[in-house]
């Protein structure tokens, strides 16, 4: 296996144990966006603890910000904090770790939560960027779910206005949504068109949950010029714990004793391998 | 009769300062014109944004290149800044600290005629209500550049209401301006009036009528909505007998709602609010709205000598 898919796994132990421990989050969404989110922190973005107030730092925005949960993890595993300090405190009382990211966390660039922030926030980072004469770039995780929300557009049509080839967006897409498939709730289809028509550089990834494809996608992005890049990630809810996959009520569910023991479980196989 | 409107004085500030600070940006809604601006934008291109007609577009930018440092200027119709984009001004702007401020241009009813559409007579409530916000409304363009000045030395969010047309002189280039502290235009032992904005000046001209008819009035210009100047408040209405508040706001969580509230933690008194109701407004000018409903001096002197019984 892989070092970015042994660490994708690896987090994923992580996002489960949280998970269970706090009775709290949102299991499915994590399983789904952790790829993508390894990818990011662990090969593509320069961020890292020692150069976090560092102006050419890349930027990370994690619009879809009840995946909170993975971005904790994420974040601990690259040593901004003790990820176990994150494990046990996860949405208890008084934690700085609450159910969305918020810059009391050391790594979380800005507040959010409150979905179809992100692109704008992106937006106005990567125009920074471009002012200061910075080689910075600004990446923004969204849902497939949150792409419902109008706002998105708005930010999409300015980056594509303002040619910023500097950010580059990620659509998790995994066909899901709290209430069912995206499909039946608001259809969000067609996303990489509606990206074109906003004068966008479109990459679909097929397997989103591959972090060999996810890496050959932000390579490609990273030399793109001209305008902003979307990465649609087509990924599977709940990727790695079978009872999870493409289950809606797993967006927040909560696990049994032998839920937990089985997806322990199944990870911790792969981890074998 | 003065003719620089306060929208003019923020421009003025921005283009001076802008000169040597390259940090200063400025973002509009297809808005520079009506925001006095379009000078910044012309003289500063790389210094402005145009994000078209999106002011959530326009709330969530500002606040991305204030995150990277930049102090931002965010300017579009108060009508729409404060509610199309409110949830911005919540998370990305209040909830995260980043250092945007808000000019809500054409404030209160400032459209006349265009109608409920584009009044805003509800911002101050608005955004007082977020946590992490700050909230003014200056009366004329010297206590506005005063007000831009300060705000430029702070990395704090902040709205400021602005009124569209040129106001009459309240203060001069002497005007002494404190941050969050409001200015004492008058005391008297009778009456207390507190206004703001451009309101201002026909409370000014309402005190001196009442004071001419034996009736000693003061006024308080309390620009600073929030952090709230109690303390100013609590020592000028010490002995008064009345406080009358005049405010171009719904009746609900404005200055008048606010006055009442320090009142009565601190020093109970005699409350009157002059404000626009809690209705569909009529049309018109925004002198001929405020001499309807009683907003103007005329409107004010009446309302007082009635509630003191005189």
């Amino acid at each position: 296996m892989d070092k970015l898919t042994r660490k994708s796994y690896e987090l994923r132990r992580d996002i489960i144990e949280m998970i269970n421990h706090s009775k709290a989050g949102h299991v499915g969404g994590d399983l789904s966006v952790v790829d993508i989110l390894t990818v990011l922190y662990f090969d593509q973005m320069n961020i890292s603890p020692e150069n976090w107030k560092d102006p050419n730092r890349d930027r990370f925005l994690l619009s879809k910000g009840h995946c909170t949960d993975a971005l904790y993890c994420v974040l601990g595993e690259k040593g901004f904090f003790d990820v176990n300090e994150a494990i046990e405190t996860f949405s208890q009382y008084k934690s700085k770790f609450i159910g969305h990211p918020n810059t009391d966390v050391t790594g979380v660039e800005i507040n959010s939560g409150s979905l179809g922030h992100g692109l704008a926030i992106g937006t106005g980072m990567a125009l920074a960027a471009r002012m200061d004469h910075r080689d910075y770039r600004t990446y923004v995780v969204l849902g497939d779910g949150e792409m419902a929300e109008g706002s998105n557009y708005e930010a999409m049509m300015a980056a594509g206005h303002y040619h910023l080839d500097n950010l580059c967006a990620t659509v998790d897409l995994n066909g899901l949504q709290i209430s069912g498939t995206t499909s039946d709730v608001m259809s969000t289809a067609s996303l990489a068109e509606k990206f074109e028509a906003f004068h966008w550089n479109v990459i679909e990834v097929e397997d989103g949950n591959n972090c060999e494809q996810l890496q050959k996608a932000y390579n490609s992005a990273k030399n793109y010029k001209g305008r902003p890049t979307a990465v649609i990630a087509h990924t599977t809810k709940g990727k790695g714990v079978s009872f999870m996959e493409n289950t809606a009520s797993w967006h927040h569910g909560v696990m049994s004793a032998e839920q937990y023991a089985q997806a322990v479980k199944e990870i911790e196989e792969v981890l074998a391998r | 009769m003065n003719q620089i409107s306060n929208r003019q004085a923020i421009c003025d500030v921005l283009l001076k300062k802008a000169e040597n600070d390259k940090d200063i940006v400025v973002l509009c809604s297809d808005s520079r014109g009506s925001a006095s601006l379009t000078p910044f934008a012309s003289t500063y291109p790389d210094q402005f944004v145009e994000v078209g007609i999106a002011e959530q577009d326009l709330v969530g930018i500002s606040a991305g290149l204030a995150a990277c440092g930049k102090k931002v200027f965010c300017a579009s119709p108060a009508s729409f800044l404060t509610t199309r984009s409110y949830e911005q001004a919540k998370v990305d702007v209040a909830y995260s600290n980043t250092n945007v401020t808000l000019i809500g241009i054409s404030g209160g009813v400032s459209y006349g005629a265009l109608g409920m559409t584009h009044h805003s007579c509800q911002d101050f409530a608005a955004m007082s209500a977020l946590t992490g916000m700050r909230v003014y409304d200056p009366s004329d363009r010297f206590q506005m550049e005063k007000l831009i000045e300060a705000l430029l030395e702070d990395k704090e969010p902040a709205y400021i209401r602005v009124s569209r047309n040129p106001t009459e002189d309240v203060y001069d280039e002497n005007i002494e301006f404190k941050l969050n502290k409001a200015n004492v235009l008058g005391s008297g032992k009778d009456v207390l009036l507190v206004s703001c904005g451009e309101i201002v000046p026909y409370a000014k001209k309402a005190m001196e009528m009442l004071n001419e008819k034996g009736i000693s009035t003061g006024l308080i210009d309390m620009y600073c909505i929030k952090p709230f100047d109690e303390q100013t408040l609590i020592e000028a209405c010490q002995d008064i007998k009345l406080v009358v508040v005049i405010e171009e706001h719904n009746p609900f969580g404005g200055l008048g709602s606010m006055t009442a509230q320090v009142l009565g933690h601190h020093c109970p008194k005699r409350l009157v609010e002059i404000n626009l109701p809690d209705e569909h407004l009529i049309s018109g000018t925004n002198k001929e709205m405020f001499a309807y409903y009683g907003l103007d001096e005329k409107g004010i002197v009446a309302r007082t000598i009635k509630e003191l019984g005189i």
